[in-house]
């Protein structure tokens, strides 16, 4: 399974790619995997402020609704609006064009308690 | 109740052909081999197999078993003729459904009752309750495989491992005998799909070999192993009841539009009761819809009218590959049941437009 050793993760099944303080948020491979094809993205959470755990938005596969939740504490900068239209580029690329947001982060070093691609191959049982 | 995970008879083979299997109804099942939408357009458009092998069989036998299937379920089962098929139901007494089934007639003391999984023991200490007469009740459910072959390609790949004319079995009707070198199959011209074929039923003993057969005779019309998930949006777009979903222990066959395979030609468990229900008319029915504002309805969902007042509660939803949009069955009090009525459906933080669709929904 692919699980780029440059990402971070979270046991949500969620990476995070740093870049200085503006991070892109997205779900993993496995992730989408497991939920199936997925038919719906619904995030309306551009331009709050939110805390680590609150949920910026939900996707849905044909059988299931999942929330997404924040792995960090940020404003939601900017939403991959490619999502709403082709909801499926999130199955068919999720580490690249099926991207879910962009943010701030309110401080910088809540990135330590994230995962590395290791400790993220160890929780999927890879 | 036993909570060990079950295993059906090709569990190795499905894992083998990229199956993720998931517990469902207390069976190791496949769910999905690839994509929910490419295996439910599969279906829709060329063929498939569902291995549903964790639905139960009953065999109930001898000059009293009439009898009893006309005691416990609420169809006429005086009315089949040898080697045809009913759709049925277990009425309860207090007015709900205990289960849905198919009853086949084999022979005039021969029957088969094919029952959802969940309900297997459940369904048997029902019947048994009812056997006052002693009729010989045999479950083989543990014995037996069942693959549905669904799609409008279904018939020309079966037709070519058997010399039974299929095109001569109707809707409903069923042949007996040898299929791909296996004995004592029931083909079975019915499934939970609308795309038309077979329902497939062998002993596990055979299971892998008829399996095996239809997967190399379907390879020209390009026949998929389907999940259990298409077999939930195909059966939606026909708006076709899942026990569990849309019809329990308390809905009222009625209220479910099952209204046509409710005969009062004679006595069933509370049939008096659910024949003043007729009399008296429902308050609310079990209708399909489709989405009109962007949005795919769940089970639970409530559904409101245009003015926003609570009139009814989503029982089944998903996004229709065949239509792109939201679709549902739900209960919706009268007279907001009608067809192209607008309605609304709460889907979480939001309320989107619906409208009331007559079945199919494709």
């Amino acid at each position: 399974m692919n699980i780029p050793e440059t990402l971070k993760y979270t046991k949500d099944h969620e990476w995070i790619k740093v870049e200085g303080t503006t991070v892109t948020i997205g779900i993993t491979e496995f992730a989408q995997k497991e939920l199936g094809d997925i038919v719906y993205v619904e995030i309306e959470t551009e331009g709050e402020e939110l805390a680590s755990g609150d949920v910026f938005g939900t996707v849905e596969a044909v059988k299931t609704v999942s929330d997404l939740f924040m792995p960090l504490s940020g404003t939601v900068d900017e939403i991959n609006e490619k999502l709403e239209g082709e909801p499926e580029t999130v199955n068919s690329d999720p580490y690249g064009d099926g991207w879910m947001i962009k943010m701030t982060l309110s401080d910088a070093s809540q990135l330590e308690g994230l995962l590395s691609a290791a400790d993220y191959k160890d929780i999927i049982g890879e | 109740m036993n909570t060990e995970l079950k295993t059906i008879a090709l569990n190795d083979t499905h894992i083998k052909m990229g199956a993720k299997m998931v517990p469902f109804a207390g069976y190791n099942m496949p769910v999905r081999y690839t994509s929910d939408i490419e295996e439910h357009n599969t279906v829709r458009n060329g063929v498939g197999i569902f291995d549903v092998s964790h639905m139960g069989e009953f065999i109930l036998e001898g000059p009293d078993a009439l009898d009893l299937i006309q005691r416990v379920t609420s169809n006429d089962a005086s009315k089949i003729v040898d080697n045809q098929a009913q759709y049925s139901c277990l009425p309860n007494e207090d007015g709900g459904v205990v289960d849905d089934l198919l009853v086949y007639r084999i022979s005039e003391s021969k029957y088969m009752l094919v029952v959802n999984a969940s309900n297997i023991e459940k369904d048997w200490n029902w019947i048994a309750k009812y056997n006052t007469k002693n009729v010989p009740m045999t479950n083989i459910s543990d014995d037996m495989s069942l693959f549905a072959v669904q799609g409008p390609k279904a018939t020309a790949v079966l037709q070519k491992l058997t010399d039974t004319n299929l095109s001569d079995i109707k809707f409903y009707r069923f042949d007996h005998g040898t299929f791909a070198g296996a004995k004592e199959v029931i083909l079975s011209a019915t499934g939970y799909t609308g795309a038309g074929g077979f329902e497939i039923y062998v002993n596990n003993k055979e299971a892998q070999k008829v399996f095996d057969a239809i997967i190399e005779a379907g390879a020209e019309e390009g026949i998929k192993p389907i999940g259990l998930g298409a077999r939930d949006t195909l059966r939606m777009e026909m708006g076709y009841c899942l026990y569990g979903n849309d019809i329990d222990d308390t809905t009222s066959p009625l209220e479910a539009g099952l209204g046509w395979i409710t005969k009062f030609t004679k006595e069933f468990t509370n049939s008096d009761n659910i024949k003043k229900q007729k009399e008296a008319g429902t308050t609310k029915r079990l209708v399909a819809f489709k989405m009109v504002d962007k949005g795919i309805p769940r089970q639970g969902y409530e559904i409101q009218n245009e003015a926003g007042e609570v009139i009814g509660k989503v029982t089944s939803g998903t996004m229709s590959p065949t239509l792109g949009i939201g679709i549902g069955l739900g209960y919706i009090d009268k007279p907001f049941d009608k067809s192209e009525t607008p309605i609304v459906i709460a889907i979480r933080n939001r309320v989107l437009k619906a409208l009331v669709h007559k079945l199919p929904l494709v």
